[in-house]
């Protein structure tokens, strides 16, 4: 390196040694003191490896088979999803295949449903733990922002589905499924007290309310669990753009007679 | 909770009077006829109108000439540039780089987050001085909050030297004289006498003028959103019509590892 040159990239989850004929390309690449490609790559499952680079340590069994469960359950909400329906956008028009993923991170960010709900979930589980008293608490009385956000404030308790009737169906057994794991403390507790939550709320517990305990329950930290479940559900989108743009807009709704402009 | 999804009457029902297409006849936006009463309207005026409603030559030229002055620095090294200059190196395309710069300038240290919170903090200001506070005791309160205070304080430099000439510009076309500018500069001048020496940032500047002229945080926010892409736009440009991976390459020794050195062996 030039003298000149001081300037690094400080991270404690990669480390790399230089190949003897190439400063810029890696002769081995350590993942919190593992080899990826000489250890890694062999011996460990795609799902572990996703929780050691975001925790620095192996998952015990039980929280490999929640995150695994999880990734699952999130990994395609079908196309009625609005992030999914966003990456079909893009599908349909001919857009490029990155611009379907953009879409569907980026209206699978927000508050309804989204990655930032799933912030705000996490958040609500440290707040709360398994006190039904505190949740109800903080369920009448939600935080408020002190100050403008480029975020909007919460329109709803997050967890929570505004606009369904009851609980549907694949949430309940995906919360049951990850519940039964047995590392699931929070997740065991939501399953319990779901009804009594629901009644506090006014409304159904959703898929982004058991992400966010799995999430608390695997330990991760709310912008952790935020970022993960906008990486977990990209497959769905993925394939979805992928099939629709091979049908065409002829075949996708444009909501013809959906749409009046009040002058 | 109810029998019935609260969706079910706004399935194929969107109503709306912000406008539309209709195909093969017009285009309506805010009930202003695109073709006939819009047509001769800059983009930055029609920009203003359609996020605000408002029709104004004057906050248009103003808008035009924050974008000029102080959004779009072609300089690759600034963050959200530097991801389309990554782009143009890594041979992506322009719009990815654009939609990306414009989504990494939604950011705390500069770009949208400042420049909604530098307008809201204005507003709230000047009610608080109204309902009979003092300036100092809600700078200390803010301070006290957040810990910051958006438009004040700047990553790499304390002073801004966009400030003025944006002021020159803002004077050129009768702007820079309102109550929030002028609260603006008395901001500053307590900062500069606290301990903490913060300078006025240009987030804070027009923030100030653009409340000045009514304009809300929001209305502010989606103006600016796409302000920064000329800055952008530039460094993509650049680095595409330079060799493949030559933007500031790293070398394997830039990598400062500063966790635990000692070598693990995974178990199943």
């Amino acid at each position: 390196m030039s003298p000149a040159i001081s300037e690094t990239i400080s991270t404690k989850i990669w480390d790399e040694s230089a190949e003897p004929d190439n400063p810029f390309a890696a002769a081995s690449c350590y993942c919190s003191g593992f080899d990826v490609y000489g250890d890694l790559l062999k011996n460990a499952s795609y799902i572990d490896y996703l929780y050691l680079l975001f925790k620095l340590e192996p998952p015990n069994k039980k929280q490999s088979m929640l995150l695994e469960g999880l990734a699952i359950a999130l990994a395609n909400l079908g196309p009625r999803n609005h992030a999914v329906r966003a990456a079909m956008n893009a599908g349909v028009g001919g857009s490029t295949h990155a611009s379907a993923l953009i879409a569907a991170i980026s209206v699978g960010a927000g508050n309804l449903g989204g990655a930032r709900e799933v912030f705000y979930g996490v958040q609500y589980w440290e707040a709360c733990g398994c006190e039904i008293k505190i949740w109800r608490d903080l369920i009448a009385n939600p935080p408020q922002q002190a100050r403008l956000d480029v975020w909007l404030p919460m329109e709803h308790t997050p967890g929570f589905d505004p606009n369904g009737v009851s609980c549907p169906t694949p949430v309940i057994q995906t919360l049951e499924h990850l519940a039964d794991i047995g590392a699931a403390k929070h997740l065991k507790w939501l399953l319990d007290n779901r009804t009594a939550l629901e009644s506090a709320v006014g409304y159904p517990l959703a898929f982004s309310g058991v992400a966010a305990a799995a999430f608390y329950d695997l330990e991760l930290q709310p912008e952790q669990a935020e970022m993960l479940f906008m990486l977990l559900r990209l497959p769905g989108a993925a394939v979805h753009a992928l099939e629709q743009e091979k049908l065409g807009w002829r075949k996708y709704p444009f909501f013809s007679k959906g749409f009046k402009v009040t002058e | 909770m109810t029998d019935h999804s609260k969706l079910e009457k706004y399935e194929d029902n969107w109503q709306t009077s912000m406008g539309g297409w209709f195909p093969g006849e017009k285009v309506l936006l805010r009930g202003k006829n695109v073709f006939t009463e819009l047509n001769q309207k800059s983009w930055m005026e029609y920009l203003l109108f359609a996020v605000t409603g408002r029709e104004s030559e004057k906050i248009a030229r103003l808008m035009e000439g924050m974008w000029v002055i102080c959004t779009s620095f072609p300089d690759p090294r600034i963050w959200n540039n530097r991801v389309s200059a990554l782009a143009g190196t890594a041979r992506s395309t322009g719009a990815l780089a654009a939609a990306a710069s414009v989504a990494v300038t939604e950011a705390t240290i500069f770009g949208l987050k400042p420049i909604k919170g530098a307008t809201d903090f204005f507003y709230r200001l000047g009610d608080c001085i109204e309902q009979g506070q003092s300036l100092e005791s809600v700078v200390r309160s803010e301070l006290k909050q957040h810990r910051s205070v958006f438009g004040y304080g700047r990553p790499l430099i304390n002073e801004d030297e966009r400030i003025a000439p944006m002021m020159d510009f803002a004077r050129s076309i009768g702007c820079g004289n309102g109550r929030y500018i002028k609260l603006a500069y008395e901001v500053e001048n307590f900062f500069i006498h606290s301990r903490l020496k913060y300078r006025m940032n240009i987030a804070a500047v027009c923030a100030a003028l653009l409340a000045d002229e009514g304009l809300t945080p929001s209305d502010f926010y989606h103006m600016a959103t796409l302000a920064f892409t000329a800055g952008a736009m530039p460094c993509f440009i650049d680095a595409e019509s330079q060799p493949e991976g030559a933007l500031f390459p790293l070398r394997v020794s830039r990598i400062h590892f500063v966790g635990d050195r000692q070598t693990r062996q995974w178990r199943n």
